[in-house]
This record gives C-alpha cells, sequence and structure tokens, in this order.
C-alpha cells in the first residue's frame, strides 16, 4: 500500500510537469505556432525562478518564504514570457521557419539554465550546494486538513499549490478555447488565418497572445520542477526530456488540456516505473525506462491513423502567415 | 427616382502597378433589385467588387450609400454599411459548424451561446428559404451548403446588400435554380443584390439590369428585358462574336480508346474512380462533365499512364487496326502512340509548361526526345513555336519570353498549341477554356473540332456545360467517381446533365448510341 501510494505521488510529481508544459503548448499550437522551444523555455522559467528565490535568500536575514515564493514566481514568468516573445518576434513578425527557431530556443534555454544553474553553484559554494529551502517549503506545503486523511489525503491533497494550479489552468484553457468567442477566434487563426483575417480578427495579436502566455504556463512547469519536484535545488541536466514528453503528450491529447491531465498522468507514470516495480534487475529497469518512448512513438502511429478532422492539428500549424498582397 | 438608389459609384479608377484595372467605372444599385455586373476575365468586376467591400482602397473616385459619400478602408467597414461579399473562394473554418463560422470575427458578450445563435441562424435560414444545419459541420458539406453558409453568414450580419462573385461556377444546374430562388426572395424582402458572372444566360435568367465592363473600362447598364444573348456579347466583347460552335457531324466514327473497368485508388485510399466504361471514338469529341473533383483529373491521368489503376484495363485501337493494352505501358510509350493529355490546372503553369522558360523552350520539352544527336536540336521547337504563335495568335514579345509573363490565354494558347502540334490519335484536355475571353475560347473550340475532323477522339473535360452541349458530340457524366451516364450532346438538356452529375442514376431519355 505505501509503495502504491509511493508511486501514485511520484507519479503525479512527474505528471504536473509535463502537464503545464503540454497546456502551455497546446495554447500556443491552437494558434498555428509550433512551438519546438516549450522544454528550452521550461528550462528558462525553472532557472530563473531558482535564481530570483536563491538571490532573495542570499540578500534577506531572516528570509520570508512566501516573498521568495512570488519573487521566483515573477522571474519565472517574466523569463517565460521573453523566451516565448523571442519566438514570436521571429516567426509571426519576421517569418522565420518555425522548426528551427523552435530548436534554436530549446538549444538556448537548455544552455541558458545549464549556465545559470553552474553559476549560482559556484556562488553557493559548489556543485549541489544550491538550496532555497525557504522558499520551496511553501511550494511544497501540502492542502492544509485534508492531506491528513489516509490514503486519499496521502494521494490527492499532499502536493503543493502548483499541482493544483496546473490542474485548473488546463481546465480554465480547455474551457476558454472552446466556450469563449476569443476562443472561437483563436481556432479560426490556428485553421485558417487569412480566413480569420478576412473575418476582422487580428491573426498576430492571437498568435503573441496565444504563444507568450502558452510560453508562461510551460515556464511554470519548469519552476514546479524546481521548487516543489527538487525541492529547491538544481543539478544541472535533471530535468531531462520532460520537455519532449509534454510536446508529445499535446498529440496524445488530442489538442485539449483537460485530455493532457490523463495524458500526463499517464506519462508520469511510466517515467517513474523502473523505481517503483519490483523485482527488476538492473537491464530490466532499462527497458522499462524506455516505456515513455514506445508509447510516444505509439501514440504518434495511432494518431497519424485516425480520420475525425476535429482532432487534427490546427491546419496551418507550422506555417507562417503572410496577408495576401492586398 | 435617386432616393431608391442604394449604392453608387462614381468614376472608380484603380491601379495595380503600372496596370489600370478600373478606368473611371459608374454603377448604381437600386434598393430591392438583382443587378449583374458582366464582363470577361480581367475586366476588372472582381477588382470593382473588392474596392466595394473594403479589400481594396480605389486611387480615384468615391462611393455613395444611400446619397452620402463613405470611405470603405476594410471588410469591417464595408459589413457596418451593410455590404457583404461572398467570394468565390469560401472562407470558411473547416472544423466549425455553419453557425459558428457565421458569427466568426462578431464582437459581442465573452462567452459564447451558441444555442441562442443557432436558433436565429434558423430564423434567417427559413425567411429566405435555404435549406441549412446551424448546426453541420464545414467538412461535412458540399460546395453548395457551404456558398449557403457564405451567404446567410452575409444576411445574419444585417447586410442590405449583397455581392456575389461567380456564384454558379460551382453549382449544378439545380443548386443554381436553388440559389436563384433564395435570391428573387432576398430581392422580394428589399435586399440589392450584385451578381457577378460571365455566364449570359443566368444573366438574362435572374437579373433586373446588366452592367457591362470591359478591359477595366464601364461599358453601359441596360435592362435585361430588352438584352440578348448577342447584344451583352458585344458589349462585353466590342464586337460582334459569331456564337456557333461549328460542330459538325463526326466522320465515320471508329472505336480508339476504350477504357474497361477502370478503378483507380486516391492517395488516401477511396476509391476516386469505380469502374470506369466507356469508348471514344476517333473523329469525335467526348465531353466529360461532373461537378469539379468527381474523378474527372484521375480518369485522364490513368488513360495518360501518370496515374496507375487498381484494376481494369485502357486499350487504345490504332488507326491502321489491332489494338493494344496501355495499361502498365509507361507516359513515354503512351505519348509514342499519340495518346496525348493536355491538362489545365487551375494555375495553368503548375502543370504542363515551365513558367521561367519560352514558347520554344517549353515545345522543346516534348520534342528532344526525338532527335538523334547527342545534343539537343533546338531548330524544330524554334520552328513549331514559330507556327503556333502564328496560326492561334499568341500575343508575345518573342518566342524566347518567359511563359510566365504572357497572359492567361496567351499560356493556354502555348499549353494546348503544343499537344495538337504533335499530331495526335487521342486529344485529351480538361478545362481548355478556363479564364479565357470568349475570342480566345472560340479559337481553342475550333482548333478541338479540326482535331475531331482530322480523325483524333476528343475528350474534353469541361465547366460549362453550355458549352459542352454545344461542342461535344457525346457527354459522359462523372459522379463520385463513377459513370453515371452517357449521353447523345445533340438531344440531352442541362437539367439532365445536372441530375446525372448529382449522382442520380438510371436510364437518360436520350440515350447515347454507341457506334460499333
Amino acid at each position: 500500500m505505501t509503495a502504491i501510494i509511493a508511486f501514485l505521488n511520484a507519479a503525479i510529481g512527474q505528471a504536473i510537469v509535463i502537464l503545464f508544459g503540454a497546456t502551455g503548448e497546446i495554447l500556443t499550437e491552437k494558434s498555428g505556432n509550433l512551438n519546438l522551444g516549450i522544454p528550452g523555455i521550461m528550462y528558462m522559467g525553472g532557472i530563473s525562478g531558482l535564481m530570483g528565490a536563491f538571490f532573495y535568500e542570499n540578500a534577506s536575514d531572516s528570509p520570508n518564504g512566501v516573498i521568495g515564493m512570488l519573487v521566483s514566481l515573477l522571474c519565472a514568468l517574466v523569463v517565460s514570457a521573453l523566451g516565448g516573445l523571442l519566438y514570436c518576434f521571429l516567426t509571426v513578425t519576421l517569418r522565420a521557419n518555425q522548426n528551427v527557431v523552435g530548436l534554436a530556443l530549446t538549444t538556448f534555454g537548455v544552455g541558458f539554465g545549464n549556465f545559470f544553474g553552474g553559476s549560482i553553484s559556484k556562488l553557493a559554494g559548489g556543485v549541489g550546494q544550491i538550496s532555497v529551502r525557504t522558499t520551496a517549503e511553501v511550494y511544497r506545503a501540502p492542502v492544509p486538513g485534508l492531506s491528513g486523511i489516509p490514503v486519499i489525503g496521502e494521494v490527492l491533497f499532499s502536493h503543493g499549490f502548483m499541482t493544483y494550479l496546473g490542474l485548473l489552468i488546463a481546465v480554465i484553457v480547455t474551457y476558454v478555447i472552446k466556450h469563449t468567442r476569443k476562443g472561437l477566434h483563436l481556432i479560426a487563426v490556428g485553421e485558417d488565418p487569412s480566413t480569420a483575417d478576412t473575418a476582422g480578427i487580428s491573426v498576430t495579436r492571437y498568435k503573441y497572445v496565444a504563444t507568450v502566455t502558452g510560453a508562461t504556463i510551460a515556464g511554470l512547469g519548469g519552476l514546479y520542477f524546481v521548487m516543489e519536484y527538487l525541492n529547491g535545488t538544481w543539478t544541472n541536466g535533471s530535468f531531462g526530456d520532460r520537455g519532449w514528453l509534454a510536446i508529445a503528450v499535446v498529440i496524445l491529447a488530442l489538442w485539449k488540456p483537460t485530455n493532457a491531465i490523463w495524458g500526463s498522468l499517464l506519462f508520469g507514470g511510466l517515467f517513474v516505473l523502473d523505481i517503483y516495480l519490483p523485482g527488476l534487475t538492473r537491464a530490466t529497469k532499462e527497458l522499462v525506462r524506455v516505456f515513455p518512448y514506445i508509447v510516444t512513438i505509439l501514440v504518434l502511429i495511432i494518431t497519424s491513423k485516425r480520420n475525425k478532422p476535429e482532432n487534427q492539428p490546427p491546419e496551418s500549424l507550422g506555417r507562417a502567415f503572410f496577408r495576401e498582397e492586398r | 427616382m435617386a432616393d431608391d438608389l442604394i449604392l453608387e459609384c462614381k468614376n472608380i479608377t484603380k491601379y495595380f502597378g503600372g496596370v489600370c484595372a478600373n478606368d473611371g467605372v459608374n454603377l448604381s444599385l437600386k434598393r430591392g433589385e438583382i443587378l449583374s455586373v458582366l464582363g470577361e476575365n480581367g475586366s476588372g468586376k472582381t477588382t470593382l467588387m473588392n474596392i466595394l467591400s473594403g479589400i481594396y482602397f480605389p486611387d480615384e473616385g468615391e462611393v455613395l450609400i444611400k446619397g452620402k459619400p463613405v470611405t470603405i478602408r476594410s471588410p469591417q467597414d464595408a459589413f457596418a454599411l451593410g455590404i457583404g461579399m461572398v467570394h468565390q473562394h469560401f472562407k470558411l473554418i473547416k472544423i466549425m459548424t455553419a453557425a459558428e463560422n457565421i458569427i466568426l470575427g462578431m464582437e459581442g458578450e465573452a462567452r459564447l451561446h451558441m444555442a441562442k445563435v443557432e436558433e436565429d441562424v434558423r430564423r434567417v435560414v427559413s425567411e429566405y428559404g435555404f435549406d441549412l444545419d446551424p448546426k453541420a459541420k464545414i467538412y461535412n458539406m458540399s460546395v453548395s451548403q457551404k456558398q449557403t453558409v457564405e451567404i446567410v453568414k452575409v444576411l445574419y450580419r444585417g447586410a442590405e446588400i449583397l455581392i456575389l462573385d461567380e456564384p454558379t461556377a460551382v453549382l449544378t444546374p439545380q443548386e443554381t435554380e436553388k440559389l436563384f430562388d433564395v435570391m428573387r426572395n432576398m430581392k422580394a424582402a428589399g435586399k440589392s443584390v450584385i451578381i457577378i458572372t460571365h455566364k449570359l444566360n443566368e444573366v438574362l435568367e435572374i437579373s433586373d439590369r446588366v452592367a457591362v465592363l470591359r478591359k477595366g473600362r464601364y461599358i453601359g447598364t441596360v435592362e435585361t428585358k430588352d438584352a440578348t444573348v448577342e447584344s451583352l456579347t458585344e458589349m462585353m466583347v466590342g464586337e460582334k462574336v459569331d456564337l456557333d460552335f461549328g460542330r459538325k457531324e463526326p466522320v465515320s466514327p471508329a472505336a480508339r480508346i476504350a477504357c474497361k473497368d477502370l478503378t483507380v485508388l486516391s492517395p488516401d485510399g477511396r476509391n476516386a474512380l469505380s469502374d470506369i466504361s466507356f469508348t471514344a471514338n476517333g473523329g469525335e469529341i467526348l465531353g466529360i462533365a461532373g461537378i469539379s473533383g468527381n474523378g474527372q483529373k484521375e480518369l485522364l491521368e490513368a488513360m495518360a499512364g501518370l496515374q496507375p489503376s487498381e484494376h481494369g484495363t485502357v486499350v487504345y485501337y490504332p488507326p491502321e487496326g489491332g489494338e493494344e493494352v496501355l495499361t502498365g505501358k509507361d507516359v513515354n510509350e503512351i505519348r509514342r502512340l499519340g495518346v496525348i493529355l493536355s491538362f489545365v490546372p487551375e494555375d495553368r503553369l503548375g502543370m504542363g509548361l515551365v513558367g521561367a522558360m519560352g514558347i520554344s523552350d517549353n515545345i522543346a520539352l516534348r520534342t528532344y526526345r526525338s532527335g538523334k544527336s547527342f545534343f539537343t536540336n533546338r531548330k524544330i521547337p524554334q520552328q513549331l513555336a514559330g507556327s503556333i504563335v502564328e496560326r492561334l495568335e499568341v500575343v508575345t514579345p518573342g518566342l524566347g519570353t518567359p511563359v510566365r509573363r504572357l497572359s492567361g490565354g496567351n499560356v493556354q494558347k502555348v499549353l494546348v498549341g503544343r499537344e495538337i502540334m504533335a499530331q495526335p490519335t487521342v486529344l485529351m484536355v480538361a478545362y481548355p477554356v478556363r479564364g479565357l475571353d470568349i475570342n480566345s475560347s472560340y479559337t481553342i473550340y475550333h482548333l478541338l473540332n479540326e482535331q475531331k475532323a482530322n480523325g483524333a477522339a476528343v475528350i474534353c473535360v469541361g465547366e460549362d456545360l453550355d458549352v459542352l452541349i454545344g461542342l461535344c458530340d457525346r457527354i459522359l457524366v462523372l459522379a463520385g467517381g463513377r459513370v453515371s451516364g452517357i449521353v447523345d450532346a445533340r438531344k440531352v438538356t442541362k437539367e439532365e446533365i445536372g441530375l446525372l452529375m448529382t449522382g442520380v442514376t438510371g436510364t437518360p431519355e436520350t440515350p447515347a448510341e454507341e457506334p460499333a
């Protein structure tokens, strides 16, 4: 029983990172932008949140966890928004190739994270020495009261507030896309920008707003990873492939953030399965670790076969919009 | 008199670069009337309408709505003034429902209340006698239903003036009738409708007045009741045109090429053609009618060896006797037998001609194989190019001018001319007069008649049923990739073909006799 609870909690811990990334990417892709820079933006969000908290805690004699949380949140939001803005400027305003810009942004973001991660490690006195425990404690505080319920409380309510924020954002984004006028216009922009343009919708504005908002949501995933999952520490490279899994979940979720909740849980579970599956040898452990990637490939194969037009990617995804000559 | 004018254009002039698309055009529209704007391709009709709907801004002249001068800078301005345009290419989001498309881009409450919108749409639909389910998805709709969505969209937004750009180009005769009924309802409700078209019969049937443009200039407006096909053509072209297709009885037709149970798959694995069987005779023009995308392209390409067929055979009967099975042969072998495809795609240059090369080089694309020498013979194509230019009156600065720079009609003459030069025994043409003016169209028709007189089997895929009925000897109708009928063009009516186009199979009233 304890093993199962531990497994579920670990799976949720992995899933929330992926969920933030997937929700952000879905919102972005709905506007027709295929932002492959999301993994990099998640790195950037994580490291900048950590740096904000680190410098605040170092500067203050008796750091307050709530202020640390607000500082790190703000830093993560601003930096990941800047990442999204850079992507938009290059692909929407300058009409650069989306794939190239996205991959470059990811490469940049990973480097950005590792560079600053290394730098502040040095300031903190060595590798693995960074710790913003005061701030991280606020992030990790479980739901008061409810987390005391045996089993249910341990699985559902023992997480920090960002877990519930991630779920809430996924639900809100789904609602906005499906039930509001802005959502309808956003779908139109992603499907057929020239039609949206004729209907008087500002394609550029929708692409910018959706992509920058999407980037900030994804950046929160990086912040969650650093603060709640790593408990306010940093190790270069520990973030791994989670950003790419988030992009795979977008396809699995058929571009619906509420589906992404289940998709992220599946991927999160598979990601940590090797630790909790008893009786695994070293070799079989490695095999189990491959599962998320096998599922990704299977998902891509299965989804490429489905025929319902609503479940296809937004039609203009990956293409720059040129307004016809007037 | 003047107070019932809802829209006036005065002296509208619009240049694109150095080219004048509209030159001092005047137009007036009364409340509750249907006005046809008639003109050949390139006469400036669409430019004028785009000015009214806010896509272009005129360089000179003014637009008056209900007597007041207005400035229209964007489609939104036009909407605000009650002008709604239905474009030839629909602006619809495929994965959305009709109702969602109708409200797309409109301001309003942040939360969507689709049930209410759907109810409002239903009210507009029943008011004008449309046939439309607001909940239906666009990707499930036929072309005519999509057009209905576009028209309802304009009406829903309260347009007083509707501009329809070539609305019947994509419709069957039955759907056209339905559209005309709706237009009459709109007129009865006090709306004004401008219909852009180049089909004279429709102009005479539906409109109250006709405004004619020629080469960007305004020629005049006449009452439809005083007009005839001949008088309108004269206004459009500027001279008397002989509208006779010059069809002659086929001379000793003999089977030349035949398809037996031909089935072709489309890239997504469905049947693009199912069990097509027919015979085309030498000395005869066989028309192929059908709503576009019902297998016309696949049929011609399969016969020319450009598409593999799933099963079935194509058999060629050479004039000197015997028979050859074409299925499985490659394109060049088929060409050498004299089976030649001249396909005029929508963008004309996409398939068949290389835009950056001159006329003679484009002709060399066909002739370069014939020479024995290692080097390409440039003399033959040069001579051929010269004779094409001369015979078909191609307007070009020189044989080396890139064909991309020629006008559409001239490009088409080069394309068709090149294929005819090869003295085909089977000539397949698709949309040979697409985008051509009347004079050029008739040049092409006469070329096809000439090939027929020479004993070639001519297969012609066409869009305009009036033309097919006037030009061809027999007409094969395709619907959903099947042959829904082969009829005698001399006896069939447009309505009968229209029914066959919608896939209503059965014995047509005038079955064509299959000559032995």
